[in-house]
């Protein structure tokens, strides 16, 4: 493994400025269960890695004015036990649990999920449906990001080198409306999915009022499918209407061909999700 | 490039002894402990986080030890295989394993024993379907799986 000075510094400010100074040279280590691998595999050779685990607070989950605040080192064991979240968010107490094993979810955390956008994480696709944003902090000072703005490609978010994630905020869940999130796995339990599907919805006499879907592991960052959620909006929900507008995420989908998938494979199955996570949400069978 | 490894100082409790190590900063807690402390009952398998194989308890959760720096450990409480029993006395999760046959080859058992410790720790009565859950993240390549299970379940009963 590449050599590198381990920095563990134990203040919010100390953070900043190690990043201020090394900036571009330095990497960020939280829970560390996907930097590590990067750096056994040498994917990547920062001279310096600033570890979080010495820094206090930013692990707190509150709700302020029907939003959630959740602190960037947040666990994901504890998203996905927060009974905060499951009240606020079901959605993303799900999305959370699904991730790898307790082991990894224990040490995990929200920033540091973020930050490393590998499009096949799972609560990416539930994230962008709920509205959520991020905090960004630096020395500059602190800015917020939609999380649709933070995604840029694979493993490449928009947050500048000298930034850490502070906060992630995600708007409460329409209570009353279905939601799921669909993780389809033609492996094992704890493996990436080869296509995940999250999506609300709710129905208001007799018509669609609220739809919102996005999908995962099949494309360079999760995708909202903005076409599906505009063809439905205010239509009747009935099984062929469904079964047509999911259709059209096989051309917002762009699914490269791995171990989990041919790409095919995954544009076919990017369909079939959507129509059963649509199902699902609206109460249509 | 650096011909000479960083090293920093770690200082960990294991199993209740402390100790104090210097090491290059790119090794992993899973060597750290089995080279540097000895500490061979903890195994390395996959070396990606995936099999379970190097399953520790790391401030009272368990996590795997093969994808954590050990400097990243500094400061840390860590019980690993060699702490699970109380001197001659063994678990009773280590009983069950042997009483039901929970181990073919061995490899995975300390992971395993490790795992199932803490899943009985925060569910004293898990359903089947809360230990396979639990328990998804440990691999066992001689595919014992239901033995596993059974001695998990016998474990719970003990206690």
């Amino acid at each position: 493994m590449h050599d590198f000075t381990f920095h563990a510094p134990d203040s919010l400010s100390a953070v900043l400025d190690l990043l201020a100074e090394h900036d571009g040279d330095a990497k960020l280590l939280a829970g560390g269960t996907s930097l590590t691998t990067l750096l056994k595999q040498s994917l990547i050779a920062p001279d310096h890695i600033v570890s979080l685990h010495r820094v206090p607070g930013l692990d707190s989950i509150e709700v302020s004015n029907g939003e959630l605040r959740i602190g960037g080192l947040t666990t994901q064991r504890d998203m996905e036990r927060s009974s905060v979240v499951k009240e606020h968010a079901p959605l993303l107490a799900e999305a959370y649990r699904r991730v790898a094993t307790v082991r990894i979810r224990n040490v995990a955390t929200v920033g540091g999920g973020i930050a490393q956008a590998d499009p096949a994480m799972d609560p990416p696709p539930s994230l962008l449906i709920l509205g959520a944003s991020v905090v960004a902090t630096s020395t500059r000072g602190e800015r917020v990001i939609p999380i649709s703005e933070v995604y840029a490609d694979y493993y490449e978010t928009t947050l500048e080198s000298d930034e850490i994630v502070t906060e992630l905020r995600v708007p409460a869940q329409p209570s009353g409306a279905g939601w799921t999130y669909i993780k389809y796995l033609p492996r094992t339990e704890d493996d990436y999915a080869t296509v995940s599907v999250a999506a609300i919805g709710s129905v208001e006499g007799g018509s669609i009022a609220d739809i919102r879907v996005a999908l995962g592991a099949v494309a360079p960052t999760a995708v909202r499918a903005s076409v599906v959620e505009e063809a439905l909006a205010g239509q009747a929900p009935t099984l062929d209407a469904l079964r047509e507008a999911s259709q059209a995420v096989a051309d917002i989908v762009d699914p490269t061909d791995d171990p989990r998938g041919s790409a095919w494979y995954k544009r076919d199955m990017s369909v079939v999700f959507t129509r059963r996570a649509l199902e699902q949400v609206l109460g249509v069978s | 490039m650096t011909t000479t490894p960083v090293r920093q100082t770690v200082t960990v409790t294991v199993n209740g002894q402390e100790y104090t190590r210097e090491v290059p900063t790119y090794r992993t807690l899973v060597d750290f402990i089995r080279y540097d402390l000895g500490l061979t009952g903890t195994k390395e398998a996959c070396s990606v986080g995936v099999c379970g194989a190097c399953t520790i308890e790391l401030d009272g959760r368990i996590a795997a030890s093969c994808i954590t720096l050990a400097v990243r450990a500094d400061g840390a409480n860590i019980t690993t295989i060699e702490g699970v029993a109380d001197g001659d006395t063994l678990h009773p999760v280590q009983e069950a394993f042997i009483n039901y046959g929970g181990f073919q080859c061995g490899a995975c058992t300390p992971g395993q024993i490790m795992a199932a410790k803490a899943l009985l720790e925060h569910n004293s009565s898990p359903s089947e379907a809360e230990i396979k859950e639990w328990m998804m993240g440990n691999l066992c390549r001689c595919t014992g799986y239901y033995q596993i299970i059974e001695s998990i379940q016998a474990a719970a009963e003990a206690k």
